[in-house]
This record gives C-alpha cells, sequence and structure tokens, in this order.
C-alpha cells in the first residue's frame, strides 16, 4: 500500500484530490487513465472462469455467495406482499436447513423500502433501495435528491443510485461528479453504490473512467448494471472495476466495493466471480462488506446446489423455494 | 492399391437434441456377440446424467403440453425413420445379439410395429383410463390421465432394440420426456435410435441417451430429485434393492426390474402406458 505523504483536505491524495478541482482537470484525469487492453481481460476473465472448485471449497464459496446476495425486486409489478415474502426469503433462504446463511440485503424501490425495513427489523440484513430515477437516471437533480431521502427516510440502510449515462458519454463528467456527491450527502449513514449501466457505456476504457470518477466522487459501492439492460454483469466488466477498486485501495488505502447486478443466475457463475474476485481484488474482498450479487433467481440456485452438495445427490426446484 | 481400412465409428451421448462427448471424456468399446470390435461409444459420467435430466426437465412443458394428436404424428413419424433405417438396425442387431439374419429380421419389425402400436395410444390412452365419474350433487366430475415427468429408463441389457422400443415409447407416447440408459453391452441399437429421434420431429430433450456403465450412472439418475419416475429394466440385479431404497427418498415412481427380461416378442398391453400417468381428478359445476 502506497502512503502518501501530501494529503488533502478531502483526506486524498494530493494528485486525486487535483483531479477534482474542475471539469478540465477532472477530464484530464479520467482520459489520462491507463487503456484496458480488451483481448487481454477477456481472455484472463475467460481463464480464471476455467478454475475448478470443488468438495469442501464449493460448500464454502457456496455459503459465501449466498451470505454476498442482495435479493432484489425491482418490478413495476411489485406489491408489499411480494417485498415481505422475499425479506422472509432472505432472512431463512433454505427453512429445512436453518444454518444456511441469510443474503446480504434486499434491493427494492423507494416506495416498498419502509415495508423491507419493517419486514427485516433486527435481523441485520440491509435493505438498499434504488433511487435517482432508477433505471433510467434522467431527471433533474432536484427530484433525484427527493428520491433518495424518500428511501433514507424510510429506513434504507444503503442507496443504489444510477448515474446519467447520457452526460457521462456526452463528456459532462464534472455534473455526475457533483451529481454523485450530493446524493452521498443526501444519503447521510446509508451506504451508497453508485450504477454505471455498463452495458450501456461501450467500452471497457468508459467503465475504467465511470468506475474511477464514482471512487473519487465518494461512491461506497460501483455496481454494473440496473438490470434492465442486456448485457448486464458480465465477468470482463467486472475484472476492469475490480482492478479499480483494488488501485483506489493503493492509492489511498480505503477499501471500496463492487456489486455485479443481473444475468447471474447459477452457482457455476457466482463462484467463477468469487474466483475473480479473489484473484484481481484480493482476498479481502471475499466479503459481503466489499462484494455483494444483485441477483433474484441466483439464490434459489444456491440454495439447490447447497442440498446437492449435502445430501449427495442432485436435488430439484420442486424442493425449494424457487422464485 | 492396398485393402480399404474400415472406419471405426466414436459415437457420441444424445442430450438435449444434440450429440455432445461424455463430459468425462471416456469412451468404451463396444464388441460383438463374439467379442469383436464394432464400435467406440460415449461413457457418460454423473454430469452427463445431471445435463440429460436438466434437458429433459426443460422439453418437458413442450412436450406435455403438446396435444395427443401433434405426440401420435411426431411418435409415428419417428416410426417412419425407423423403417427407413432398417438395413442397418437389421446389421447392427445381428452383430450385437449374435442372432440369425431372419430372426433379426423379425425382431426389428416387430420393434418397428411396437413403436406405431404405442404412437396410437397417445389420443386414445385418456379415453380408456379417464372417466366420467357419477357423482352426488350438481357437478360433473372428471378423471384425466396426465404424464409423470421426467423419467429415468434402464434399457434391458439383453434385448437392445426390441426392449428398447418396448420400454421408451410407452414414456414418450404418455406425455413424458426420458432419460434413457442404453444397454451396456450393446448399445449400438440405442445410439441408431438416438440418430432416428434427432432427425425426426420429436423436439429436443424429449429423449435423451446415454451409453456407458449402468452401475455407474443408476445411483445418480435413480437419486436426483427432479426425476419423478424410473424404469429399473436395465439394471444391475446386485444394486436393485438400494436404488429402490433411493427412489423410495424422493417419493418416485418405480418399475420395478422383473426377475429375468420378458419374451418381448409377446403382444404387448397398456401396463406400461399406465405406470407413467397419473389421474388428475375435477370437480366442474352443472351450467345453471
Amino acid at each position: 500500500m502506497a502512503t502518501p505523504t501530501t494529503r488533502s483536505a478531502s483526506g486524498l491524495p494530493a494528485e486525486l484530490a487535483e483531479a477534482t478541482r474542475d471539469d478540465t482537470a477532472l477530464r484530464r484525469f479520467l482520459h489520462g487513465l491507463p487503456g484496458v487492453d480488451q483481448v487481454g481481460v477477456e481472455q484472463r476473465a475467460a481463464g480464471l472462469a476455467t478454475r475448478s472448485i470443488k468438495k469442501a471449497s464449493k460448500l464454502w464459496a457456496i455459503d459465501t455467495a449466498i451470505g454476498m446476495v442482495d435479493l432484489t425486486t425491482l418490478e413495476g409489478a411489485d406489491t408489499e406482499g411480494r417485498v415481505r415474502s422475499l425479506c422472509a426469503k432472505a432472512r431463512r433462504p433454505d427453512p429445512d436447513r436453518p444454518e444456511t446463511p441469510p443474503a446480504a440485503a434486499v434491493c427494492v424501490y423507494p416506495d416498498l423500502a419502509e415495508c423491507a425495513v419493517k419486514a427485516l427489523d433486527g435481523t441485520g440484513i440491509g435493505v438498499a433501495s434504488v433511487a435517482t430515477v432508477f433505471p433510467s437516471g434522467r431527471s433533474s437533480r432536484a427530484v433525484k435528491l427527493a428520491d433518495t431521502e424518500l428511501a433514507v427516510r424510510a429506513g434504507a440502510s444503503e442507496v443504489d443510485m444510477v448515474i446519467d449515462r447520457g452526460a457521462f458519454l456526452s463528456g459532462r463528467y464534472m455534473q455526475i461528479f457533483e451529481e454523485i456527491q450530493s446524493i452521498k450527502e443526501a444519503a447521510g449513514s446509508a451506504h451508497l453504490k453508485v450504477i454505471l449501466e455498463t452495458g450501456e457505456l461501450a467500452t471497457y476504457d468508459n467503465v475504467r473512467r465511470a468506475s474511477w470518477l464514482a471512487l473519487l466522487a465518494g461512491g461506497d459501492f460501483i455496481k454494473t448494471s440496473t438490470g434492465k439492460v442486456s448485457p448486464a454483469a458480465t465477468l470482463p466488466v467486472t475484472h476492469v472495476m475490480l482492478q479499480a477498486v483494488h488501485d483506489w485501495y493503493v492509492a489511498t488505502g480505503e477499501l471500496r466495493g463492487v456489486k455485479p447486478a443481473g444475468g447471474i443466475r447459477t452457482t457455476k457463475d457466482a463462484i467463477r466471480y468469487l474466483v475473480a474476485v479473489r484473484e484481481v481484488a484480493g482476498p479481502e474482498w471475499l466479503s459481503s462488506r466489499l462484494f455483494r450479487f444483485g441477483a433474484s433467481s441466483l439464490l434459489g440456485d444456491l440454495v439447490l446446489q447447497r442440498r446437492t452438495q449435502l445430501d449427495g445427490h442432485y436435488s430439484a426446484p420442486d424442493y425449494v423455494a424457487v422464485d | 492399391m492396398s485393402e480399404r481400412i474400415d472406419i471405426a465409428k466414436t459415437y457420441k451421448l444424445y442430450v438435449g437434441g444434440a450429440f455432445p462427448r461424455s463430459e468425462s471424456g471416456r469412451s468404451y468399446q463396444v464388441t460383438d456377440s463374439r467379442g469383436k470390435f464394432l464400435a467406440n461409444a460415449a461413457q457418460a459420467s454423473r454430469k452427463d446424467v445431471r445435463d440429460a435430466v436438466a434437458a429433459a426437465r426443460k422439453a418437458f412443458p413442450g412436450w406435455s403440453g403438446a396435444t395427443a394428436y401433434n405426440r401420435g404424428q411426431v411418435l409415428y413419424r419417428v416410426a417412419e425413420m425407423l423403417q427407413g433405417r432398417r438395413e442397418q438396425f437389421l446389421n447392427e442387431l445381428a452383430a450385437s445379439e449374435g442372432v440369425p439374419v431372419k430372426r433379426a429380421q423379425s425382431i426389428v419389425d416387430t420393434a418397428i410395429d411396437r413403436w406405431v402400436w404405442y404412437a396410437g395410444w397417445t389420443d386414445k390412452v385418456a379415453t380408456v383410463l379417464g372417466a366420467a365419474n357419477p357423482v352426488a350433487g350438481p357437478y360433473f366430475c372428471f378423471t384425466v390421465p396426465e404424464p409423470t415427468g421426467v423419467v429415468g429408463v434402464f434399457a434391458p441389457q439383453q434385448s437392445s432394440l426390441l426392449g428398447l422400443v418396448s420400454v421408451l415409447a410407452p414414456v414418450l407416447a404418455g406425455g413424458n420426456t426420458a432419460v434413457l440408459i442404453a444397454s451396456q453391452d450393446r448399445p449400438l441399437p440405442a445410439i441408431t435410435l438416438s440418430e432416428v429421434l434427432a432427425t425426426s420431429d420429436l423436439p429436443g430433450g424429449v429423449a435423451n441417451v446415454l451409453t456407458g456403465r449402468t452401475g455407474e450412472l443408476a445411483p445418480w439418475l435413480v437419486s436426483h430429485a427432479d426425476v419423478n419416475a424410473v424404469d429399473l429394466c436395465g439394471t444391475p440385479e446386485s444394486q436393485r434393492a438400494e436404488l429402490e431404497r433411493s427412489a423410495a427418498n424422493t417419493v418416485k415412481r418405480v418399475v420395478p426390474a422383473p426377475a429375468h427380461e420378458p419374451d418381448w416378442m409377446a403382444a404387448p398391453d397398456i401396463r406400461r402406458l399406465r405406470g407413467y400417468l397419473e389421474p388428475k381428478t375435477v370437480w366442474h359445476p352443472m351450467g345453471v
């Protein structure tokens, strides 16, 4: 870990503090980041994905992954009843095997956060609420702040905000920087996850820039996607983001998290992500404080595979509550 | 010019409408009744069983939801294709079972007829096994047979074509999907049947054919919780009791293995069809 000698008022090393001074400096910094070797990162992601995880390690990986799931429902048709049943599932993913670890958090729309907070009271499971006009992020800042306040007032312990991809692609980095900062302020003590929507950013270079932009502005987590755009989370994109939080740690000594979301449905996928976390970011990221899966159907498959490991025979969706 | 060398085939599995190699990469030699090399067959592993069950489960809604008439047409089409491959079946049967040509002809013809016989049952079985039940009230009460689900079938070890058709066709005719473990030492007719199925109108995954060591695959298929019924016909005798116990853990329908392989030439009845059908009874108020 580097220990910079000069730190600014914000606690950042001098060159990072300098980068956020104004629009020009920010642009210079983001475009000065080294480019991503597309072939290299895809090959490394594919290579790590072939690693074989078996027996005790697999069981450990499954339990770890269950404890990292942000159980998500973000549908127009969501009801309080659905959110309550989701909360019940987060508390006890496999009622037949009560030793199964609980999920990390439940992720809902802000108007349903209150319902989730009530259902999860005293369990230690977080309530994450999306905010800032999810999933498009297209409205005035006042509306986005009001959206965030709604979530925080309802008791959400985590806020998942979306960035304005239009502004990012047209190069208005300072606008996004300030927006993240003001949302962070509005979120108060709640953890802030910044959704980059990598499926709309077009290149890995843009993903790296957006990651650093979110980290500079104070995001506690960087999250790949809303789950509403295809492609959602992919392994190479997550690699780039894991590199960013690792480099951030080296530069500042602060640990920030990563959350891939959307499209992760099977235990096999989840384990591939865990291997990437261990190899790219480091072992300290193998914790729900620093790595989460945004998923809905993944939990069902994890529970199924957990049973297969323990029962010694293949299990079936008939025997678990598959959403 | 030197003598031409035979091209020895290395067959693959039939899973989800495709022909993959075994996940394990293994294969084994298939010999004729006198021990002469015939071909290489894939030696499936437990993960191939898992994939085959997943494929069968995926195909189940489509196949069980198809109209009985439609299922019948698809199975008739399979019979047509069987007829087209008659010569190949004859050769394989004569080689693997070591029977004279005359006898082989009669077995192949009976097998094709047997397939047609079951194809004909698809749209008739509901009338025979279903009922309009008399009830004391202003209701109609109907009973209709519904397919059980995914069926694990251990094909007979001796009768590699007629026995195979006699255990597989009733499963498919009822609207179930099947994972079939072929005869260990005589798998070639089953492999050729899978090639027939792949080129007929049968949707991928409705029938999946695995070749390999029956004793190795049996515990995995029978204990798999996503399998709803098993036919233990071709399982090794030493494992049968344990397999039945293991099937009971997930409450499967079990068609127990006969002590000796029956005479498959005998005229069939609908017992095998009924074995994989569940009666569903519906009460319906009479119109005002």
